[in-house]
């Protein structure tokens, strides 16, 4: 299958970079404390990838709708929106060599403006808005970029700790081109004191990878009178130039 | 000082949360209208080529307690061991299959089910073949980065004797946990994440 019509530029299909596992939170946060039953507690098994790791499934451009990236509009009833404070979030999905990835399937989940996500597991008090559901979709253009327009979502307590609340994120799940690099992820606002205060968000070690988390508000991108922008970029992991690859021998 | 390499750190993961069917399958949490039907949900069409199977997949917690609330994605090769992706080199995969599907995890039972296809045998970097297996993507609460691992067959015993990976499991005890149990026409396969039967994860 060419990689894009038009290009006679050859698929990659070198090997991704090692996942750097002391960057993302362990398997097991105590503090978080549904990890403790769901982590596993044995090491892993390490492998350098095969193709079944490398390669990875190819979502087109066909099968997304107008309002797929528009968590304002695509639940609403005709002529109505969402409640809440209008913002657009725009950024690139890159990889750890700092190139584009074109085509990668971003999906993305949140609660509406009162805290309040449209699940039946979700008892908060908070009133459900008749015009969110929650769920959108976009694809990277061919630099990586990709933008979507929702309501800021609010923050909500969740049954942790006794008085543990949520900050405010989006869920986002990311596919690059190779199924070792799939990502679920969650984005945050800057500014927001629960980011510090949050078990989930402290599972994560270090700090500097915690900002990398964390949405920059860009008031050059926003659209006066309608919305207001976050810049959020997803780095997926990296890959090694197949070009030289010696075949191992008896590997 | 010498150069930067530049380099970039991957995003770090966070948990797909309790409320992942909202983004992933929100049909199936009663989220309808927004997208015709959920991405993943269907595998196979009456054109696919290759023997037709089930995969019956629950996740269980450290108590032996099925997860009602994950998310499962499986990935694989068609019927010749092509997968439908550019970085397939060697041919041109079933048009007919895609290889990818996702389903979440029954609310009451914990259940996952799959209608999908066989697999092929794919070579390893070596060039020798893998068993057939299916790459596995759990996500839920509580699991801070997406598990990943692999279903083999139970009926290739021969093919599983010479899989590369396989082989490279110390404790042979866990085997096993990477191979379904065909009952009929439909694997059935426990991931354990904790315990005496842990399923071998990988870190690929």
């Amino acid at each position: 299958m060419p990689a894009e019509s038009g290009s006679n530029r050859r698929p990659e299909t070198g090997a991704f970079f090692q996942r750097d596992r002391t960057w993302h939170p362990p398997v097991l946060t105590p503090n978080y404390k549904t990890s403790v039953l769901r982590s596993p507690q044995k090491a892993p098994l390490s492998f350098d990838n095969t193709l079944s790791e490398i390669a990875g499934p190819v979502f087109g451009h066909a099968m997304l709708r107008e309002l797929d990236a528009d968590l304002i509009h695509n639940f609403a009833r005709p002529g109505e929106s969402a409640l809440g404070e209008r913002i657009i979030v725009y950024g690139r999905v890159l990889d750890e060599r700092g190139v584009g990835v074109p085509g990668a399937l971003l999906e993305f989940w949140q609660a509406n403006a009162g805290g309040r996500y449209r699940h039946k597991k979700d008892g908060y008090l908070a009133p459900l808005d008749p015009n969110f559901g929650g769920c959108g979709r976009a694809i990277s253009g061919e630099d990586g970029f990709y933008a979507f327009r929702t309501v800021k979502p609010g923050p909500y307590p969740w049954p942790n700790g006794p008085n543990d609340w949520r900050p405010s994120h989006i869920h986002f799940s990311v596919f690059g081109q190779g199924f070792a690099q799939r990502l679920i992820t969650q984005m945050y606002f800057e500014g927001d004191p629960l980011i510090w205060q949050c078990p989930i968000v402290r599972g994560i070690p270090d700090k500097a990878a915690i900002e990398t988390l964390i949405a920059t508000l860009d008031m050059q991108a926003t659209i006066p009178f309608d919305a207001r922008a976050y810049k959020f970029d997803i780095v997926l992991r990296g890959r090694r130039a197949s070009l030289f690859e010696n075949r191992p021998e008896g590997n | 000082m010498a150069q930067s390499l530049g380099r970039l750190r991957e995003s770090p993961s966070q948990t797909a949360g309790p409320y992942v069917h909202i983004g992933l399958t929100p049909n199936f949490c009663g989220i309808g209208g927004v997208y015709p039907s959920d991405l993943g949900a269907t595998m196979v069409n009456d054109k696919t080529r290759g023997e037709r199977i089930g995969l019956r997949i629950r996740v269980l917690d450290g108590t032996g307690t099925p997860l009602k609330d994950a998310l499962i994605e499986i990935w694989q090769a068609d019927a010749d061991g092509l997968y439908n992706s550019p970085a397939e080199l060697r041919g041109t995969a079933d048009p007919n299959f895609f290889g990818w599907g996702r389903c979440a995890t029954d609310m009451e039972t914990g259940l996952c089910a799959f209608e999908t296809i066989k697999p092929g045998r794919v070579p390893f970097r070596d060039g020798s073949l893998m068993a057939p297996h299916i790459t596995l993507w759990i996500v839920a609460r509580g699991i801070n980065l997406g598990l990943h691992t692999r279903l083999y067959f139970s009926d290739e015993e021969k093919a599983n004797a010479e899989d590369p990976i396989l082989a490279r499991i110390e404790h042979r005890v866990r085997v096993p946990t990477l191979i379904a149990e065909r009952q009929g026409d439909t694997y059935v396969f426990d991931v354990h994440l904790q315990g005496e039967k842990e399923t071998v994860f990988f870190d690929s």
